[in-house]
């Protein structure tokens, strides 16, 4: 990481994007100067030679466990939909998507 | 003498003699609740729920069908877990409204065990934070101290526990969410190993290191807790099949010949003073116990903080893309399709600490960086998990100071980000490495604000920490001071 700019504005604005957040000109500039120096506090990662090192996604060995293939019931509908902020018959109502 | 003044094993104790009923009980809290209202610990009080099932617990009692140690107990939970018909935010503007439609497996369990349940306490968004600054709604406030923050992000477990408005609770720890403000507030706070405690029906932060643990007045309470929430849940393949021992057998049996462990990088210059004099203390006190101290070294525990911030806002990244206004909690829609709908709904509904997160951990995953940031940090990930199985090899605890400092004041950190996550430095380590840590009171300042010391055990040993920390607990009177009376 240590040949990488810090990071800028724009693209600051360009992982808003992919985050699917929408911030102010002054969110932008806050986010701009809080992940600059983020990031440059984590470059300290860069001082460890980690190349033989195998990476680690959880640190409890876990075998995987299946539970029985047994039909349940599922939660009613109901109670399923009961939070949506927009219910249409018995289902989510989202904006239109295809024109 | 107040009922809310009690531990839940003194008021068990009381509940089981019959001198005092499970609706006392739960109206002392009610009351210590409103006494105290202005620390922010609650988001929500169901205070006619929590009457009746006080009746229930009490009607049972009356028909010698009580559940035990914790049945008519009144506890409250963290805002985080989803409680079946009770409004569940995670303290954010973006949960407004949301009533969880089910019961989580450690919810349930409690409820099993006859507790009584009050509400839903405050906590930083997503359980984001140090400080619980960055609730959604309002700042909790240390009970000690009300200019200065509880910790976080259980901090509104944390104020209510050591303010006595419930008798114990749960909170998440995903770097030291737990450990933090129970040091920070002079109570007893357990982050499990990962696994033991299923996350069923907890709103995942970070995934392979979020875990559930109680946070009790004392370590007996804590043992109880623990003993009613661990265990296999179908429901959460990565809750463990390993076995859950008893851990109210072997609390009382002393440090007699016990390894503690004693990390150099823990102890640090320009640490507090107080707090490493009161550390060194239980360090001698465990010596008089019978106990022997080794030196043993964690050699990466300064990189801790980098490998969290890249790997916990990675998993957050990914966790908190469902909250996208479509299937529950707020929506705003500025008519402009579905696109526009996702980027208003969740640029407006999280707040400031979430959104820097969900931006730093997008990056660490972004085409051109994964490697260089989430990989490498996954990769010193291992580094850190092998220092502790090294510095286990020569002992069978590890002790440290909880945090660098006592309670700090509100708005002292917010301006800074990379202060603030340093608050975590000694807490953040066992996450990564997936292991079990509790925070136990030690001491208190000059000036009256609790200190904390950590102790740490091998996965799945539990049991050992608990009787650790009890045995120092016996021999001091830490635990058993009231920050109100």
């Amino acid at each position: 990481m240590s040949k990488e700019a810090p990071i800028d504005r724009a693209a600051v604005l360009h992982v808003a994007k992919l985050a699917r957040l929408t911030v102010s000109d002054a969110e932008a500039d806050a986010l701009t100067r809080d992940m600059q120096s983020i990031l440059a506090y984590v470059k300290k990662l860069d001082e460890l030679d980690v190349a033989k090192v195998p990476a680690t996604s959880h640190a409890v060995h876990l075998e995987t466990l299946l539970r029985p293939d047994e039909p349940r019931p599922c939660m009613p509908l109901e109670k399923v939909i009961a939070n949506s902020p927009e219910r249409i018959g018995d289902g989510f109502g989202v904006p239109k998507i295809i024109e | 003498m107040d009922l809310a003044n009690l531990s839940a094993h003194e008021l068990a104790d009381q509940l089981k003699s019959g001198k005092v009923s499970s609706v006392e009980a739960t109206s002392a809290c009610l009351q210590r609740l409103e006494k105290t209202a202005g620390l922010g610990a609650y988001l929500h009080v169901d205070a006619n729920g929590a009457k009746k099932q006080a009746a229930e617990a009490d009607a049972r009692r009356a028909k010698k069908q009580s559940a035990g140690p914790l049945d008519g107990v009144p506890i409250a939970l963290k805002d985080i877990f989803l409680t079946e018909g009770l409004p569940t935010t995670c303290a954010s503007r973006i949960l407004e409204g949301f009533v969880a439609p089910y019961d989580g497996t450690a919810v349930r369990k409690l409820k099993e065990a006859g507790t009584v349940l009050l509400g839903k306490l405050n906590m930083d968004e997503f359980a984001m934070g140090s400080s619980n600054e960055h609730s959604g709604y309002l700042p909790a406030k240390n009970p000690w101290d009300a200019t200065r923050v509880p910790g976080g992000s259980s901090g509104g477990s944390a104020v209510a526990v050591a303010a006595g408005s419930c008798f114990a609770t749960l909170g998440t720890d995903t770097g030291g969410s737990i450990r933090q403000p129970a040091a920070l507030t002079g109570i007893v706070g357990l982050k499990p190993t990962y696994g033991r405690v299923s996350r069923y029906g907890v709103i995942a932060f970070a995934s392979s290191l979020d875990q559930v643990g109680p946070m009790t007045k004392d370590v007996t309470d804590c043992a109880n807790m623990l003993q009613a929430i661990a265990g296999h849940d179908p429901r959460d393949s990565t809750s463990s099949t390993e076995k859950v021992p008893s851990y109210t057998e072997t609390l009382e049996k002393g440090v007699q010949g016990l390894k503690v462990g004693v990390p150099k990088e823990y102890f640090i210059d320009g640490m507090d003073p107080e707090v490493r004099a009161s550390v060194d203390a239980a360090l001698e006190s465990y010596k008089k116990l019978g106990a022997t101290l080794v030196d043993v070294s964690l050699p990466h525990t300064d990189y801790g903080i980098a490998v969290y911030y890249l790997v916990a806002t990675a998993e957050a990244s990914s966790n908190l893309a469902r909250f996208d206004g479509v299937r529950y909690g707020k929506r705003v829609d500025p008519g402009k399709g579905l696109l526009d709908m996702y980027l208003e709904t969740r640029g407006k509904g999280f707040g400031p600490e979430v959104k820097r997160r969900i931006m730093l951990g997008t990056y660490a995953l972004s085409a051109g960086y994964y490697d260089a940031y989430y990989v490498k940090a996954q990769k010193v990930r291992t580094l850190v998990a092998q220092d502790f199985k090294e510095a286990f090899a020569k002992c069978d605890v590890i002790v440290t100071p909880t945090t660098p400092t006592p309670a700090f004041k509100l708005g002292e950190n917010t301006g800074d980000p990379i202060k603030m996550y340093l608050a975590d430095v000694f807490t953040v380590a066992v996450n990564l490495a997936g292991l079990p840590g509790l925070s136990l009171p030690c001491g208190f300042s000059k000036s009256g604000l609790p200190i904390g010391m950590q102790v740490l055990g091998r996965p799945f040993d539990e049991a050992t920490i608990l009787r650790t920390a009890r045995a120092f607990e016996r021999e001091h009177d830490f635990s058993a001071r009231r920050a109100i009376s």
